[in-house]
């Protein structure tokens, strides 16, 4: 599986580092509050919540440089708009591997 | 230009915001969280751009579109191409960007806008009506203005020449110079009045349009050059 990266902040920010700082600074407070409230919405079975986390949280995936995944939650996104939950275990996989290289920024 | 941001995530703020100070020509005048906030400050004060997200709860970005009366230009943001097609139903709409937005892209739309801006004060047109009709045989004839690439009068009439059809009209060039944008139409002859973006090459006292090469009046030739450099 690809591994996230810091490459699109890196350039975002072009050397400057109170950008990135902010940038980092905000993928580590929302990050885990919108999985979270992924997984709620997940318990509750409401959909439209649920593609609502999805949209959010695809907008980092693609932050950190993930190409391969953010395809898996387009599709997962798409999905849900017809009530399925196809791909649910390969996002589910993406969550975690970005919480775990949250953890070493 | 003067723009606002509107994107319910603050992440995605930031980064509209980070390249918005990469470019000197625009000047952020507020963020907002949502649609009806936008709405409300756009009631009392006047922005030349607007940088959209379209995904947003309750109020989303094409309602948004829809609520305006006289919108400003409007870039659009999302990571949905879904609604690529729908947008580009409007007008004033100047691009649509996808998320993750990367600075060169971002650059190539706000050029657009500015070009728009530079379009609709430099030459007093309504930039938005991109074509005109004619009256042919009482027949009302739609012409996509950027499609034509020549006018040439011929005694009462005069010839309209597009990429795909040519059409003869029975008017004169002086009235239809006034209907055409300055900005890309140039009349550099008594019989000729040309489309800037589409001349191939200059050479000493002609142009070569299409397959038609073109006298270019003396009078004419110092205004044809100043204006090239614009382009």
């Amino acid at each position: 599986m690809e591994k996230p990266n810091l490459e699109y902040i890196n350039q975002l920010s072009g050397g400057d580092k109170s950008v990135k700082k902010e940038l980092i600074d905000l993928i580590k407070t929302e990050f885990p509050k919108e999985k979270k409230d992924y997984y709620s919405s997940l318990e509750s079975k409401e959909f439209e919540k649920i593609e609502e986390n999805v949209h959010k949280l695809k907008h980092k995936i693609s932050i950190l440089g993930l190409e391969k995944s953010y395809e898996i939650a387009n599709k997962f996104e798409h999905n849900l708009r017809k009530l399925n939950l196809d791909k649910k275990e390969d996002f589910d996989e993406i969550l975690t591997a970005i919480s775990v290289y949250i953890k070493t920024l | 230009m003067n723009c606002i941001i509107i994107d319910d995530e603050k992440m995605a703020r930031v980064i509209i915001r980070t390249l918005c100070n990469q470019i000197d020509s625009l000047n952020i005048l507020e963020e907002f969280t949502n649609a009806i906030g936008a709405i409300k400050y756009l009631n009392e004060n006047t922005v030349d751009l607007i940088l959209l997200d379209i995904h947003m709860p309750d109020f989303n970005g094409l309602d948004f579109i829809r609520s305006l009366k006289t919108p400003p230009k409007i870039i659009l943001i999302t990571s949905d191409s879904k609604f690529a097609i729908e947008a580009f139903e409007y007008d004033f709409l100047i691009d649509y960007l996808l998320k993750p937005l990367e600075l060169d892209r971002f650059k190539k739309a706000i050029d657009k806008a500015q070009v728009k801006e530079l379009v609709s004060k430099s030459a007093g047109t309504n930039v938005m009506e991109n074509d005109f009709y004619i009256n042919i045989d009482r027949r009302l004839i739609k012409i996509d203005l950027p499609s034509i690439y020549l006018i040439e009068a011929k005694g009462d009439y005069i010839k309209i020449k597009t990429d795909t059809k040519d059409y003869v009209v029975h008017s004169t060039l002086k009235k239809i110079e006034e209907k055409l944008p300055g900005w890309l139409f140039l009349k550099i002859h008594r019989s000729f009045i040309i489309n800037i973006k589409k001349i191939i090459d200059i050479e000493d006292n002609s142009v070569l349009i299409k397959k038609d090469v073109i006298p270019v009046s003396r009078s004419k030739r110092p205004e044809l050059m100043k204006r090239l450099d614009l382009l």
